[in-house]
């Protein structure tokens, strides 16, 4: 379980990263935290043949008060995403769903950059950042450009940015007093969610599912059942709208849907009850 | 490449294949053994080590992120012969038996109370939960660690 | 000084190994060394049509790449790997060398060996080699190789390895039945489990650099086995290899085999010279080490309208895997003995078909038949409770042993004699402590007011056999060796005392445990003795570590050693104190005169004294260096009763063990301290094997989850604090009066559980439950109850 070989560039800065892009292409892989590059690596499932190391561009390590959202480098571990008392106290969701991720170790290194890039369908923070309406803000030769949550996942680990671009910053808009709910269902605590469910209720309701597609998915029945009057219990009942839930060990696809209804009853039950 | 970092309080320097993962650059060209590793996936915790003070799994770094870093592994724990509080308390509390994921198990812990130095059962439990042990069942692991807390 | 045995007392492996300082075989580099690296097949079964090694052989660091054709060719063995236990004399057992050659037999065999300078050089030219295979049709599963259709060994007609039948009076189990009130029928899978010690298997043989002889390290519990095995497969003489176990990190069975790396590295490295090594990764370990359990079980129990056992009749139809490796057929067998239980039976009927599939070979997994066996009975004991119409507790007490009063040297009806038992007394201190009725009317309000999560409480009274074992008694089965144990004791000069165990710990604790039973027999303190072990040079007698046999066999060897020493001692003492010996008393280390308080000898100055040899009695050999080996009489029966709470969300399926109790009977105690962690770990591998493991294979016999991503060893989150008490009934096996622990916990846990979850879902009609209970599993159970499907 060792990685195949690959040339190693380090980079003090996201333009350097994009230089780096723009000259290895596709070959190249941007490497943050490392936690979900180097498992596959080390399967050889992925094998680089540079590896860009932006781990030590620490410009992208912050989280700030930016008025109607939080802005938060794409660099930043998971780690302080989870103690950061800024988004505990306006955007809870989110720093509770990176105390979600994997285990402490894990979260010491992982970032919020790497993990939304990865665009693991199974992954706590994608479903957060669409729960949020948030976005992250992308860089390429080309400049800077935002990209809605919504836009961000194309595929299975697949995002939409081009091969020379990277992201540089996350924003979540500020969901003070909002009612929200992370339930994540999974078999050991370090797993990945066989389902989980991300909601916040503030005004209107955003709702976003775990492993029910090839990419993180927004539960849109739920959230338009919602919209338009309906119940929790009923909203519910189209959790699974617009799924096509995988099947594994931990679950065939009338499983992950049972359960996709019971979790987002039980997140809106949870988040109505923490509104303020 | 030529790396440099600060492992247990000396300066190292080597030349390593840019591949090289931390654990093997610690356990082969360093020969500091006592970093254990017990699985592929990050799932187990025994290549546990703090890296600027904080709990990672030095089987998902290459050597090369610790590039100028200070390193702590379990060997560096101890200071001056006297063992930290936290391995008295696995001894004093049988935390241990084959001692394979120990070493991370001891070394998660104390990341766990920098963080939190006065845990519930129940946030041992969880901050351990990257850390298997196939002998011990958790019971006194968790019991060593709110003992070392107080 | 007071008595050492019985008391809790901290462990002398510890700061070692809480420094790094314990040396596991992967952390021993030596000078000159080549790593292994395996190439695998990727198919269940297989025919190897070629191999190219070309370009790995080109590859940087590779110092030759050997296909197994070319090894066999190299004329390493004069055996295949042994399987010392044919259970039938008509057992099929195919030729299994540590190279596949021509037909390859599950995922993970080896097909050719790369050695390289590094590892990382090894696992890069392992990648270059290329094999052409035909694949086969493969028996993916023992319900396959049942069927027969295909067979895992082309050259064979069925895929039945032997039956074996333990029929003590067939007509009495007719009877039974035919006069039964009450049946009940379970049918129960025992899943394959992957036995995950955190230490990977590793080996290295390094060739003496004088010439002739080679060392093995290996992460083994069986150095001495491997020794002789080696030899009697490799032709290298015995006396010419050296096995060391050093830090073993856990085993739990898994390392008591003979494995192909092993003869290897061993073989390699005497042919080459060159020091050779190998360590298996987590995912590899899926295929390079065995598995465990995979049994499908079917157990009748005949009762009388009181729920009274008439008879139990059991058949077994056990997964070998592709090969049957050093115990694989006998570990049904271990447990066969058992499906009894703690329980008055009149007559009893076993029989157990072998089968092989292409799947990873299985062979013993901590407790080894006996938790099969265990939780067979037990699960079938609430089944019959619910049909009698009385609680699981009580059902239990109107058919304990003896009636569930304490007993001695009782035959039971599987032919065994059961050295020692109290059962009731145990059962109503667990009952006790789990505060029963406070439970079950919890129980009752939750289901009155039909909430979600509901709550089980799931009991087992289990027994075990342990102190493995009897040599005559393996003789009855087949078992290619003796089940003694040796152990020396010597005074040295210094006053220290030197123990040589043939016990090979890894993890349990030897050093500290064999230093009490030291200090208690020769009032020396614990620090003052030194433990030796696990290195064939420095304890060349021993049959090693498995089946709960260190203490009762092994540990017992070492006390009855001191018996020796304080015997030869005692005739030094006289001698230089100028008394008879029987005139002399020994307490708390030293040697005195009745009557004469003030004359007397500390076993130190005699054991110095026999050093000098300078005034010994007439003919006395000097030193003290005593030597004892014990072959138990009869095996020991350790019994307990462990209580799973548990709580089942029947919205999700998902099961909580929310609390756990359990009171086990070891007999006498050494240290408290670690038979308790015995206990703790023992019952959380149950438990996992209860909720979450099982390595799982599709029809073409490829493993689903063989990483610790899948393969679910429960991590501190999923298992909760337990409650452990003991009740104390000394074995009759021997001296010490002590049982063994190290299987225990596994061998009570996982029915507990499973009836804790039965129990939560009885109002559903639900009485079973497959292994592991995920929350799917059960949340499909509850709707097909629903259904009433």
């Amino acid at each position: 379980m060792i990685p195949s070989s690959f040339d190693y560039v380090a980079v003090d800065s996201a333009d350097a990263a994009i230089g780096a892009l723009t000259e290895h292409g596709d070959e190249a892989k941007l490497m943050a935290g490392g936690h979900s590059l180097i498992p596959l690596m080390k399967f050889r499932l992925a094998n680089p043949t540079v590896v860009i190391d932006i781990g030590r561009v620490n410009d992208l390590s912050y989280i700030r008060d930016a008025g109607d959202h939080v802005a938060i480098g794409a660099l930043t571990r998971h780690m302080a995403v989870e103690t950061s008392d800024l988004l505990k106290a306006d955007v809870p969701l989110l720093a509770h769903c990176a105390s979600q991720v994997g285990d402490p170790s894990v979260r010491h290194r992982g970032t919020i950059g790497g993990s939304l890039a990865h665009a693991d369908a199974a992954s706590d923070l994608p479903a957060a950042l669409l729960a949020l309406g948030g976005s992250v803000m992308v860089k390429g030769p080309n400049g800077e450009r935002e990209v809605k949550a919504d836009d961000l996942f194309v595929g299975f680990l697949e995002n939409s940015l081009a091969d020379d671009e990277m992201i540089t910053e996350v924003r979540v808009p500020k969901a003070t007093g909002a009612g929200w709910s992370y339930q994540k269902f999974n078999r050991r605590a370090q797993d990945w969610a066989i389902v989980g469910v991300a909601a916040v209720l503030n005004g209107s309701a955003g709702v976003s599912l775990v492993n029910m597609a090839s990419t993180p998915l927004r539960a849109a029945g739920v959230e338009e059942a919602l919209a338009s009057g309906a119940s929790h219990a009923d909203a519910a009942q189209r959790a699974a709208d617009g799924g096509s839930p995988p099947e594994d060990l931990n679950g065939d696809a009338e499983y992950r849907t049972h359960l996709a209804k019971v979790l987002v009853q039980r997140a809106l039950t949870e988040a109505e009850s923490r509104k303020s | 490449m030529q790396i440099q970092m600060n492992v247990n309080g000396t300066d190292r320097s080597a030349d390593i294949e840019a591949r090289t993962l931390l654990v093997h650059f610690l356990r082969e060209d360093l020969g500091l053994t006592g970093t254990n590793i017990g699985c592929d996936t990050s799932s187990c915790g025994a290549c546990t080590i703090h890296v600027n003070g904080e709990s990672v799994k030095s089987c998902t770094m290459l050597a090369v992120q610790a590039d100028g870093q200070t390193v702590t592994t379990i060997e560096g724990l101890a200071s001056g012969g006297e063992m930290h509080p936290m391995q008295t308390s696995f001894m004093e509390n049988h935390g241990l038996q084959c001692g394979y994921c120990t070493p991370g198990m001891v070394m998660a812990s104390v990341s766990l109370l920098n963080e939190n130095p006065n845990p519930t059962e129940h946030e041992v439990r969880e901050g351990l939960e990257g850390n298997l042990c196939r002998c011990t069942g958790y019971h006194n692991i968790v019991k060593a660690v709110l003992a070392a807390a107080e | 000084m007071t008595a050492v045995m019985g008391t809790p007392r901290i462990r002398k492996e510890d700061p070692k190994l809480l420094t790094g300082e314990g040396k596991y075989v992967d952390d021993i580099q030596v000078a000159g060394q080549l790593w292994m690296g395996m190439v695998r097949s990727p198919f269940a079964h297989a025919k190897v049509n070629g191999i190219e090694t070309d370009e790995a052989k080109s590859m940087p660091g590779v110092h030759a790449v050997y296909t197994g054709g070319e090894l066999m060719d190299m004329g390493l063995w004069v055996a295949p790997l042994p399987c010392a236990w044919p259970v039938t004399p008509d057992m099929v057992n195919p030729e299994h060398y540590p190279v596949g050659t021509g037909e390859v037999h599950h995922v993970g065999e080896i097909v050719a060996v790369v050695l390289a300078d590094t590892r990382y050089q090894a696992t890069d030219a392992v990648e270059k080699v290329e094999v052409d295979y035909e694949e086969l049709p493969a028996v993916g599963s023992i319900q396959a190789a049942m069927a027969d259709t295909a067979t895992a060994h082309s050259d064979h007609d069925t895929n039945k390895a032997f039956t074996w039948a333990l029929e003590p009076n067939p007509d009495a189990l007719n009877d039974a039945f035919a006069n039964a009130a009450h049946t009940v029928t379970g049918e129960f899978v025992q899943q394959r489990l992957i036995p995950s010690a955190m230490e990977p298997r590793g080996v290295l043989a390094v060739p003496s650099p004088a010439g002739g002889e080679v060392t093995l390290y290996s992460a083994t519990q069986v150095p001495h086995i491997l020794k002789v095995m080696m030899a009697a497969t490799t032709g290298i003489s015995e006396a010419k290899i050296r096995v060391i176990a050093p830090a073993v990190g856990g085993g739990f069975g898994a390392k008591l085999n003979i494995n192909p790396d092993e003869s290897l590295a061993l073989t390699l490295a005497n042919k080459l010279g060159r020091p050779v090594r190998w360590t298996e990764t987590r995912t590899e370990a899926a295929f390079s080490t065995h598995q465990g359990r995979a049994q499908q079980q079917k157990i009748e129990v005949a009762a009388d309208g009181d729920g009274k056992i008439l008879g139990v009749r059991v058949h077994l139809d056990a997964d070998m895997g592709a090969y049957m490796m050093l115990i694989t057929p006998g570990v049904p067998l271990l447990g066969s003995f058992l499906y009894t239980g703690v329980y008055e039976v009149p007559a009893f009927g076993f029989t157990c078909d072998g089968w092989f599939t292409n799947l990873t070979p299985t062979d013993a997994y901590r407790g080894a038949g006996r938790p099969e066996a265990s939780y067979a009975i037990e699960r079938a004991m609430d089944m019959l409770a619910a049909k009698v119409g009385v609680t699981p507790e009580e059902i239990r007490r109107r058919n304990y042993l003896a009636g569930g009063e304490a007993f001695e040297n009782l035959e039971v009806a599987s032919t065994l004699v059961f050295d020692s038992g109290n059962y009731s007394p145990n059962l109503d201190m667990a009952l006790d402590m789990a505060k029963l009725s406070d439970l079950r009317a919890e129980q009752q309000r939750r289901r009155d007011a039909g909430e979600s999560k509901q709550l089980g409480i799931g009991m087992c009274t289990y027994v075990e056999i342990c102190g493995l074992a009897p040599s005559r008694a393996l003789a009855g089965l087949a078992y290619g060796a003796g089940g003694w144990e040796a152990g020396t004791v010597r005074m040295l000069p210094t006053g220290k005392v030197e123990v040589v165990t043939g016990s090979t710990p890894h993890g349990q604790g030897h050093e500290t445990s064999w230093s009490m039973i030291v200090a208690d027999k020769l009032g020396v303190d614990p620090d003052d003795v030194e433990v030796l072990h696990s290195d064939t040079a420095i304890s060349p007698l021993g049959l090693d570590t498995y089946g709960s046999r260190s203490l009762a066999v092994g540990g017992v060897a070492i006390s009855m050693a001191c018996d020796k020493v304080i015997d030869k001692a005692r005739l030094i003492a006289a001698h230089q104190l100028e008394a008879n010996p029987d005139d002399l008393e020994f307490e708390f280390g030293r040697f005195g005169v009745k009557g004469s308080p003030d004359k007397g000898l500390l076993i130190q100055e005699v054991a110095y004294g026999a050093f000098t040899a300078h005034n010994l009695p007439d003919g006395m050999e000097p030193n003290i260096n005593e030597q004892m080996v014990f072959d138990p009489p009869n095996f020991a029966f350790p019994f307990g009763t462990h209580i799973a709470v548990v709580e089942v969300d029947e919205s999700t399926g998902e099961t909580t063990l929310i609390d756990y109790i359990a009171v086990d009977d070891c007999g006498n105690q050494v240290n408290p301290l670690i038979v308790e962690g015995q206990v703790h770990g023992g019952i959380v591998q149950g438990v996992a094997q209860a909720l979450y493991e099982g390595a799982v294979y599709d029809e073409d016999g490829q493993c689903k989850n063989p990483s610790f991503l899948d393969y679910l060893v429960p991590s501190p989150t999923e298992v909760p604090s337990i409650q452990t008490e003991f009740t104390y009934t000394p074995s009759t096996s021997n001296p010490l009066g002590v049982k063994g622990v190290g299987e225990a916990g596994t061998i009570g846990s996982a029915a507990a559980v499973i009836n804790g979850i039965c129990d939560a879902l009885s109002h559903h009609g639900i009485s079973d439950i497959e292994m592991p209970a995920s929350p799917m599993r059960v949340w499909k159970a509850i709707q097909d109850a629903k259904a009433g499907n």
